[in-house]
């Protein structure tokens, strides 16, 4: 006599092979993508499969950084995803939420038409660390080009160039440093690398 | 692990709920064993690597009274995928990886059409055989040193 199925229908994708080294690995990766802003990490996490459309590189952060303590506000092509959330919600048990402003972490696929980031959580006086960490999808990630960053972190001027962005993201984000100790921090998550955008880093948007 | 168990299954999953029950007090040489007995190892995946972790064990005074927290126990899980699309489940007390892995392996072809007669006679049954055996014997060891208390009336 075979004996039924529960209500998971069909298996989430695998997580990571070996749970307590790749994610410390992870979670170093993005320290120091946020300690040294616009330096890019390479993650090595070719062996992890993702369920489409979230990009890889931001499955791996999700599985490192999201617990049950961290709720998280996924992008339209993410929320739609049947896929995407089964997968979260059984490796992470973090909680998917629609309101951005409850969100600790969000994950953006999709930068270029990614809601306003006043709408994200900035925190509070008394407690500045509860506001939103984005981890946005890059399919260029470079130090080649863009905005002149200056700050905690990095020794004199460094450039970073993620694409695609939403048009006013860089005055967003200029506007976002302004408000601190407040703010959210951004991860760019590409193929293979992460580059941190933390709320302290100055942004001069004159091009060097 | 919940404490109320008053909820009315499916006979399909009452019957799965017995046999993660047997595999989870199952030693892991014997779930061993009958993995390395097969001789065509069904392929899988593992979807969440065996790990260990606390459970907070509940328990209700005299069976009926209010829940309280018991305890915490050491409890490994595990979660496979055959590559028929199948998932099972292994939880077990306890801190072995393998044999959390082996009954999620077991529990996953218990719904296979293929494989779930085989699990049935070679895996559970001897499994269930077993604990019976072994929990008839305490039974006759405790009853052979039983003693009967009685006062004698005083007085009078």
């Amino acid at each position: 006599m075979t004996t039924a199925p529960l209500g998971l229908t069909k298996a989430p994708a695998p997580g990571l092979a070996n749970p307590v080294h790749d994610a410390q690995c992870i979670f170093k990766a993005a320290m120091n993508a946020l300690a040294r802003p616009g330096t890019l990490q390479t993650l090595h996490v070719t062996n992890l499969t993702a369920p489409h459309p979230l990009p890889r590189t931001m499955a791996a952060l999700a599985l490192a950084l999201l617990d049950y303590d961290t709720p998280v506000y996924l992008d339209t092509p993410l929320a739609k995803s049947r896929d995407v959330v089964d997968y979260l919600r059984f490796h992470t048990g973090a909680p998917v939420v629609d309101m951005q402003a409850d969100a600790a972490f969000a994950l953006i696929s999709t930068p270029e038409k990614m809601p306003p980031l006043s709408g994200f959580n900035v925190g509070t006086d008394e407690y500045p660390d509860r506001s939103t960490t984005l981890i946005m999808a890059a399919e260029t990630l470079t130090n080649e080009a863009g905005p002149l960053l200056s700050g905690p972190g990095i020794k004199t001027t460094t450039q970073l160039n993620a694409a695609p962005l939403a048009p006013g993201f860089w005055h967003q984000m200029s506007a976002n440093q302004t408000l601190y100790p407040l703010g959210v921090d951004v991860l760019f998550a590409s193929v293979d690398q992460i580059a941190g955008l933390p709320r302290s880093t100055t942004i001069s948007l004159k091009e060097a | 692990m919940s404490a109320d168990t008053q909820t009315s299954l499916s006979p399909e999953l009452e019957t799965r709920r017995a046999a993660m029950a047997l595999l989870a007090n199952a030693p892991e040489e014997t779930l061993k064993a009958a993995w390395d007995a097969l001789d065509t190892p069904p392929a899988h995946t593992v979807i969440r690597q065996p790990e260990t972790g606390l459970v907070m064990v509940r328990g209700r005074a005299g069976g009926t009274g209010a829940p309280f927290n018991l305890c915490e126990a050491t409890v490994t899980r595990c979660v496979v995928a055959l590559d028929t699309g199948e998932t099972g489940f292994g939880q077990s007390l306890g801190r072995s990886k393998a044999k959390a892995l082996y009954s999620a392996i077991f529990d996953a072809l218990l719904q296979t059409k293929d494989w779930s007669e085989y699990v049935e006679t070679h895996v559970l049954q001897p499994l269930n055989t077993a604990t019976q055996a072994a929990e008839h014997q305490t039974r006759e060891e405790v009853a052979a040193t039983k003693v009967d208390f009685f006062t004698m009336v005083r007085g009078d």
